[in-house]
């Protein structure tokens, strides 16, 4: 199978691009430093959100209990769908039973989990994203390479090309203001017509059975405001207790994602227009069985901001479509594997386990240390090749016995240094395809401080 | 007062490959007054083996490395990550007087002696332009200094010794803590991606003037070391250990 290390090295041949592309992403991480250091008590926010979180983890049931029922007593019909199939067929039932043929959907990673446009679609129903980047990636029919940011691999020429061909913009336009309104116009068209509103949720506060969007479009407003009929999904993790406990939370998110104070929109959706109806599908979709897992549920606790992307320096260098799963970058490497552990053995090894990625989470997710301990998980669930797993059991062998260990290591380097370069050098010496292997010294430190250490003054 | 006694814990790749560097440890905590003890029968940390995924084949080689140095006052060590990992991941082991011994008494080189011998001015020279790699397990995992991420009070025990070496000029960096790419295994499976990331460092050393780069961690080096020399760079790598031993160039 080729993994994500096989995919980064094509990304990596055209080598300026990915330059740009670390450098645009490097860039949204030196904005969220120069926010995050504008906030005095950054790090205790940090903190609190993690405990926050922590507190809804520990209580989850309760919370969503009493979420659904003020959600009930708002006038909102509230959903729960225990995996990507029944959500899937619940929204397709509430768009069919509104005879709505066009639906207009906001950004949402977890539509994108369970796969929604491409059932609706598959129904004969129309899908349009109205996220700017989403629609982009709709039009090429990709997935996103970013959850904040998801055309984020794309510059503004191809987007011009793109337009061109899409929505009749001039050859060669290029010019993102331009681009942005040609793209409102056609937006402005199907929000008039669209006859349900689908959008994801950021926070869902328990205590007033409302839900929070952050857009910096105003997509989700639009939407929403213009159907007669609206849809929140959001997965069951994405509980706060309070209102109030968005003032943690809404100070994290958008400093952290993108190095805004606040996303442009923050929208609360609480119970239904005037004539309309207001729909919210919970989704488990796997949560629970994370949740029940000490090490990693975590991952639970994760905002969606998008910074250990940013930060990460394998991310930058090898693009989001290369980790094969549609959330990329170090978190999307700690779930993957929990949806399918076998498509996804290369993903936690996609990291240099530098730590960076825990460091930004605005609530302190582990991931690096999660990163490490999917990778003893795989291996003790046979996850790993056979020539693999031998490899390990003898080096574990050699590493333990300090003999065997100092033979082995003279042995390689009286190899090493006696070997003719095109062997040592051969394609399968992995290092030097691009790299020279250490010169050999005369002796190992060992040798020496035995033949040294009897005298007095070295 | 008795002398300090420490065992010195040298990892399987400077051993093998960077004596030099293990040599001017020793050299240096014994100038610095402390009895210097070096296991004979050490190997290895364990870690290339739980980095891949065989914690449980690490485990006899976590045990040999307990039996050898349980004894010591400090365990030190010329690599952060090194004993970032037997700090952290240790704890897979049964927590014995020993196993927390060796847990709580492993230092770092610069660590050890700006935290333990509290001493900052060890009169060096060194007339170099350095570039300071950041080392991330030593950076982040066992806070020699504070990570670019954090919103904290800014600080760097690496920085502290060698700010007061004789002509030197410690250059800024552009990216001051990127990860360099090795990773230990990562540098395998991803060496696309490794070596990606190893250039970006090089050229930011290079670009802000450095001559020398130096780190607490020799693998961080290698791995720089193993591009410089296949694109005969002039640039050089340089263990902060033979910088602090006043060794010559």
């Amino acid at each position: 199978m080729k993994g994500h290390s096989y995919k980064a090295g094509i990304f990596l041949k055209d080598e300026s691009r990915a330059d740009w592309h670390d450098k645009t992403l490097w860039m949204v991480r030196q904005k969220r430093d120069k926010a995050a250091r504008s906030v005095a008590d950054w790090e205790d926010l940090r903190e609190r959100a993690s405990s926050i979180k922590e507190q809804v983890l520990s209580n989850l049931d309760f919370y969503l209990s009493e979420f659904e029922q003020r959600a009930v007593e708002n006038g909102v019909k509230v959903h729960r769908a225990s995996d990507a199939q029944e959500f899937n067929e619940i929204v397709y039932k509430i768009v069919t039973d509104n005879n709505a043929k066009l639906v207009v959907k906001s950004k949402s990673m977890l539509t994108e989990e369970c796969g929604l446009n491409t059932f609706l679609e598959q129904r004969g129903l129309e899908v349009v994203d109205t996220d700017l980047g989403e629609r982009i990636i709709q039009f090429r029919k990709e997935p996103p390479s970013h959850i904040v940011l998801p055309a984020i691999h794309l510059k503004k020429e191809e987007i011009g090309e793109l337009f061109h061909e899409k929505l009749n913009t001039p050859k060669g336009m290029s010019d993102p203001v331009l681009l942005t309104s040609a793209a409102r116009t056609h937006l402005r068209e199907k929000f008039l017509s669209a006859g349900v509103a689908i959008t994801g949720v950021n926070f869902a506060v328990a205590e007033t059975g409302s839900v929070v969007v952050c857009t910096n479009e105003g997509n989700a407003d639009m939407g929403v405001h213009a159907a007669p009929v609206q849809i929140h999904c959001m997965g069951i993790e994405k509980l706060v207790p309070q209102t109030r406990d968005l003032a943690v939370f809404t100070r994290l998110l958008a400093r952290n994602a993108t190095g805004q104070p606040i996303t442009a929109y923050t929208s609360h959706y609480r119970k239904p227009k005037p004539r309309g109806e207001m729909h919210i599908v919970i989704v488990d979709n796997g949560r629970s069985d994370r949740l029940k897992s000490d090490i990693h549920r975590s991952s639970l606790k994760c905002i969606r901001c998008g910074a250990c992307m940013n930060t990460c320096p394998v991310y930058r260098r090898s693009g989001g479509h290369s980790y094969g799963y549609l959330i990329p970058g170090p978190i999307g490497s700690i779930l993957a594997p929990s949806y399918n552990i076998k498509k996804h053995t290369d993903l936690p090894f996609a990291s240099s386990l530098c730590m960076s990625c825990s460091n930004v989470c605005p609530v302190k997710i582990d991931i690096h240390d999660q990163l490490y301990k999917w990778r003893q998980e795989l291996s003790e669930k046979g996850a790993f090749s056979p020539v693999k797993g031998l490899v390990l059991k003898i080096a574990g062998f050699i590493l333990s016995k300090s003999a065997l260990y100092d033979f082995s290591g003279k042995v390689a380097r009286v190899a090493l240094k006696w070997l003719p370069r095109r062997m040592v050098y051969s394609k399968i010496n992995v290092w030097g395809w691009e790299r020279e292997l250490p010169a050999v010294p005369q002796e190992s430190f060992k040798k020496w401080y035995s033949k040294n250490s009897g005298k007095n003054n070295l | 007062m008795d002398k300090i006694r420490i065992g010195l814990f040298i990892p399987c790749y400077i051993d093998q490959f960077y004596p030099q560097v293990g040599i001017a440890t020793f050299e240096l905590l014994q100038k610095l007054d402390i009895e210097v003890v070096y296991p004979e029968k050490q190997t290895c940390c364990g870690q290339p083996l739980a980095n891949s995924g065989a914690e449980k084949e690490a485990i006899p080689v976590y045990q040999n490395f307990v039996r050898n140095f349980s004894e010591f006052d400090y365990i030190v060590t010329p690599s952060g990550s090194c004993a970032y990992h037997v700090k952290e991941h240790y704890n897979i082991l049964e927590q014995t007087e020993q196993v927390k011994r060796v847990r709580a008494n492993i230092y770092e080189l610069c660590e050890f002696i700006t935290d333990i011998l509290k001493i900052d001015d060890l009169k060096i020279d060194f007339p170099y332009k350095v570039g300071i790699h950041q080392s991330c397990h030593g950076l982040r995992g066992l806070k020699l200094g504070s990570s670019s991420e954090l919103i904290t009070t800014r600080y760097s025990k690496v920085h502290r010794l060698l700010e007061k070496a004789n002509g030197i000029e410690i250059i800024t960096l552009d990216r001051e803590d990127e990860c360099c790419g090795f990773g230990g295994t990562f540098s395998i499976f991803e060496p696309h991606v490794s070596v990606k990331m190893g250039k970006a460092r090089i050229s930011d050393h290079e670009r802000n003037g450095a001559e020398i780069i130096t780190a607490t961690d020799m693998s961080c080096l290698m791995h720089l070391e193993g591009i410089i020399r296949r694109e005969n760079k002039k640039i050089k790598v340089v263990h902060i250990a033979e910088i602090l031993n006043n060794n010559r160039l």
